[in-house]
C-alpha cells in the first residue's frame, strides 16, 4: 500500500539492519547467511549509530508511545474496571447502552456497505479509464479529509433542518433525515468516504488494465470481468480500506454530534454516550463504553497489520530475478 | 482467416498515431508490423483486437465488419508484451479463463475444458507447470502460457504485441524459432508487433515497415531488405551508410566532386545516396569514386568491419563498412571504394 505503509524514515533502514544483523547470523541456515551482503557480517557495522545514541533514540520513542497510547489506553481500561467487572457489564447492560451499540454497529453498517460500493466503483473509474475531470473527481474524494467533520455535519443541517433548503419539504412530508438514523449515516457516510476508494485507487493503478484487457480479449463481459479478474487482484486492498472505514464510522463523532440531537436511547452512538456519561460523573459507565471502542481499535490495528502483510506478499516483484534461475528443461 | 484494413486513422489529440493505414493480411498468414517506437504500430494491433477504436476507418475480420463488435465478442487471441497473466490464478485456471467465461450456452463441460487445457499446455510444452502461480516462472514461460490462453478460445486470428519485448536475448531466439514452427502447425492467421528488425525478417511471411502512422512498405523479408521502397525503410532495415548527395542530369556529386555511379532515374536536387556496409568495394587508391583512410579496423568472423574517413567533400565524414577478410586492412591505409549496389532518395528535410 502506498499511501499508509510506504513512508520509510530515513532510519528504519538503518534500524532494520541492526536490529535483523545479529539474530539473521546465528538463526539462518549457513547457506542464507553466505548470501547476506558480506559487510553485514563483519564484526564493526558502520551503517549504525553508536551504543548509546541508540538508547537514547529508543527510549524517548517508547516513553512517548507510553505516555500518549499506552497510558490513555491503560486509564480507560483502568477506570472502566475500577467499580469491578459487576459494575463494568451492569453499565453495559443499561438500555441506553444497548441502544447505542445497536445504533452504532447499524450506522456502521449502513456507511461502510455503501462506502464499499461506492469506493469501488469510484476506484475503478478512476484508476481504469481516462475521461475528463478525473483529477477534480479525485480531489472531490479527498474532500471529506480536508473538511471539519463538525463542518460536515453541518451542511446536512443546512440541507435537511428544519430551516434549511429542503426542510419544509421533508416536514410536509413527514421525512425525518436529521435527529434521526438516515441522518446520522449520511453523515458518517460523507466522512469515511475517502477510505475505500483511496486505499483502492494507488493499487488498481498499479496492477494497470492488461489483465482486464486479456479477459475481455479472451470473451469476458465486464462483470466477469470485474469479479473474476479485477476483484480477485484487490482484495486485501479492500478488506484494508473497509476496515479503516469501520474504524472511523464507529468511531465518528464531530459530524454525528451534529446531527444526532442526543435523544437518549435513540440518536446517541457510543461515543456521544460516552460523552454524556462523562459529564454526567457517570464514570464507570462512560469508560465501559469507551473500553468498547478502544478495544474496536486494537482489533482494527491487529487486523490492518495482518492486511498489509498480506497487501506486500501480494505485490511481490512479478519480475523475480531468481526467475532466470530456475529449472526449465524446455527452454534449453 | 483474412484481415482487412482500410484508411484506418487515430489520433491522440493532435498527434497521429495512424494516418490512412491500408492493410490486407491473407489468410493463414505470419506478419510482422516493423517500424520504431511510436510509428503506430501496436496502436494498429489493438485497434484490430478492439481495445482501442480508430476515429475513421473500416476493420474486416474475414469479410465480417469488426467495429460493430467489441473486444469480447471478436474471438481474437492477443498476446501482450508483458503477458499479463491472471496473477491470482494457476497456469491451469489461465489458460481455462477463455473457456470457463463462455456463455452458458455454448460452455463445455469441466471433462472437456480439462482435455483442452491439458493439449494446449501440452503444445507450448508446459504441462508441468499447471498448477503453478505466474509469479513462479521465468518469462519465456510466462509468454508461452499467455499464448497458449489466447488459443484455447480458437481464435480467429492471433494478434502479439511485442510478445518477446521483455525476455532476454538468447530466450527471445529460441522463442522465434519455436512461434514459427508453432505457426506452421496450426496456421492460424497472425500478426505481430516488432521494432527488431531482425526477429521480423527472422519470423514473418510478410513485412509490413511502418513510420509516424503511415505504412513504409509492405513485401517479403528478403524483398523488404533488398528492395526497400523509401529512405526510411533503407535506414531502418539493415545497416546503410548515408551520404548527402547532389544530383543533376543523371549525374551524382558529393562535396562537388562526381560520382562515378548513374543516378537511375533519381530527381535533380538534393539526394541521399544509401549503400550497405557490404556493398562498398573496395579498391587500391585511385580506383573507385570515393577515397577514403582506414581509421580502425575490427575483424570478428568472415568479415572485418573498417572505420573510413572520406577525403575531399564537406569536413569530415566517417563511414563504417563491412569488408570479407580475403584483403586485410591496415590503418593508415588510403583506400578507394565504390559502390556496388546503391539507391537514391530525395532529401525530405
Amino acid at each position: 500500500m502506498s499511501t499508509q505503509t510506504s513512508f520509510v524514515t530515513p532510519e528504519a533502514p538503518l534500524k532494520a539492519y541492526a536490529s535483523t544483523a545479529g539474530a539473521a547470523i546465528s538463526s539462518l541456515s549457513r547457506r542464507e547467511a553466505r548470501e547476506r551482503p558480506r559487510a553485514l557480517a563483519s564484526p564493526k557495522d558502520f551503517r549504525t549509530e553508536p551504543g548509546p545514541v541508540r538508547f537514547v533514540i529508543v527510549a524517548l520513542a517508547v516513553s512517548f508511545l507510553t505516555i500518549f497510547v499506552v497510558l490513555p489506553l491503560v486509564v480507560v481500561f483502568a477506570s472502566a474496571l475500577s467499580k469491578g467487572f459487576g459494575a463494568y457489564f451492569a453499565a453495559l447492560a443499561e438500555p441506553e447502552a444497548l441502544s447505542a451499540i445497536r445504533l452504532t454497529l447499524l450506522v456502521a453498517a449502513i456507511s461502510v456497505g455503501l462506502n464499499l460500493l461506492f469506493g469501488v466503483i469510484a476506484a475503478w473509474a478512476i484508476a481504469k479509464f481516462d475521461f475528463p475531470g478525473k483529477t477534480f473527481l479525485v480531489t472531490l474524494i479527498d474532500l471529506p479529509f480536508s473538511v471539519s467533520p463538525v463542518i460536515s455535519g453541518l451542511v446536512f443541517v443546512l440541507l435537511f433542518g428544519a430551516q434549511g433548503y429542503w426542510g419544509t419539504w421533508l416536514q410536509a412530508h413527514n421525512v425525518h433525515i436529521l435527529f434521526a438514523v438516515p441522518g446520522i449515516a449520511l453523515a458518517t457516510i460523507f466522512v469515511t468516504f475517502p477510505f475505500v476508494a483511496r486505499s483502492l485507487i494507488p493499487l488498481m493503478q498499479e496492477q494497470g488494465t492488461q489483465e482486464e484487457e486479456a479477459a475481455i480479449s479472451l470473451g469476458a463481459s465486464g462483470l466477469q470481468t470485474f469479479f473474476r479478474v479485477t476483484l480477485p487482484n484487490i482484495k486485501w486492498g479492500l478488506l484494508y480500506g473497509v476496515l479503516l472505514c469501520n474504524a472511523r464510522a464507529m468511531g465518528e463523532f464531530g459530524a454525528v454530534s451534529v446531527v444526532s440531537g442526543h435523544i437518549r436511547g435513540e440518536t446517541n452512538t457510543m461515543p456521544l454516550l460516552v460523552e454524556i456519561l462523562y459529564n454526567e460523573y457517570q464514570f464507570v459507565a462512560s469508560f465501559a463504553i469507551a473500553s468498547l471502542l478502544a478495544m474496536l481499535a486494537l482489533i482494527t490495528l491487529v487486523v490492518k497489520t495482518v492486511l498489509e502483510q498480506r497487501l506486500d506478499e501480494g505485490q511481490t516483484p512479478r519480475d523475480d530475478p531468481r526467475d532466470d534461475l530456475r529449472d526449465d528443461p524446455s527452454d534449453h | 482467416m483474412t484481415i482487412e484494413v482500410k484508411n484506418i486513422v487515430k489520433r491522440f489529440g493532435a498527434f497521429a498515431a495512424l494516418d490512412n493505414v491500408d492493410l490486407k493480411v491473407g489468410k493463414g498468414e505470419l506478419l510482422a508490423l516493423l517500424g520504431p517506437s511510436g510509428s503506430g504500430k501496436t496502436t494498429l494491433l489493438r485497434i484490430i483486437a478492439g481495445l482501442d477504436w480508430p476515429d475513421a476507418g473500416e476493420v474486416r475480420i474475414d469479410g465480417e465488419d469488426a467495429l460493430g463488435h467489441g473486444a469480447s465478442e471478436r474471438h481474437v487471441g492477443f498476446v501482450f508484451q508483458h503477458y499479463a497473466l491472471f496473477r491470482h490464478m494457476t497456469v491451469f485456471e489461465n489458460v481455462a479463463f477463455g473457456l470457463r467465461v463462455q456463455p452458458r450456452a455454448v460452455r463445455k463441460d469441466e471433462a472437456t475444458i480439462r482435455a483442452r487445457v491439458k493439449e494446449l499446455l501440452d503444445l507450448v510444452q508446459l504441462d508441468w507447470l499447471a498448477n503453478r502461480y505466474p509469479s513462479q516462472l521465468s518469462g519465456g514461460q510466462r509468454q508461452r502460457i499467455a499464448l497458449a490462453r489466447a488459443l484455447a478460445i480458437e481464435p480467429r486470428i492471433l494478434l502479439l504485441d511485442e510478445p518477446f519485448g521483455a525476455l532476454d536475448a538468447k530466450v527471445r531466439k529460441e522463442l522465434r524459432q519455436w512461434l514459427r514452427s508453432l505457426h506452421s502447425e496450426i496456421h492460424v492467421t497472425s500478426i505481430f508487433v516488432t521494432h527488431d528488425q531482425e526477429e521480423a525478417l527472422e519470423v514473418a511471411n510478410r513485412v509490413v515497415v511502418m513510420d509516424k502512422g503511415r505504412i513504409e512498405q509492405i513485401g517479403t523479408p528478403g524483398d523488404v531488405y533488398d528492395n526497400p521502397a523509401t529512405a526510411f525503410v533503407h535506414g531502418f532495415i539493415g545497416e546503410s551508410i548515408v551520404l548527402p548527395v547532389e544530383v543533376s542530369g543523371g549525374s551524382v556529386r558529393l562535396g562537388g566532386r562526381p560520382l562515378n555511379i548513374a543516378a537511375d532515374g533519381a530527381a535533380s536536387g538534393a539526394s541521399k545516396l544509401f549503400v550497405r556496409r557490404h556493398d562498398m568495394q573496395i579498391g587500391p587508391a585511385g580506383t573507385g569514386s570515393l577515397e577514403g583512410a582506414v581509421r580502425h579496423v575490427r575483424s570478428f568472423g568472415p568479415i572485418q568491419r573498417a572505420e573510413i574517413a572520406l577525403t575531399g567533400g564537406e569536413g569530415k565524414t566517417v563511414i563504417e563498412i563491412d569488408a570479407p577478410r580475403d584483403r586485410e586492412l591496415q590503418a593508415g591505409e588510403i583506400i578507394s571504394l565504390q559502390p556496388r549496389r546503391y539507391r537514391i532518395f530525395a532529401a525530405q528535410e
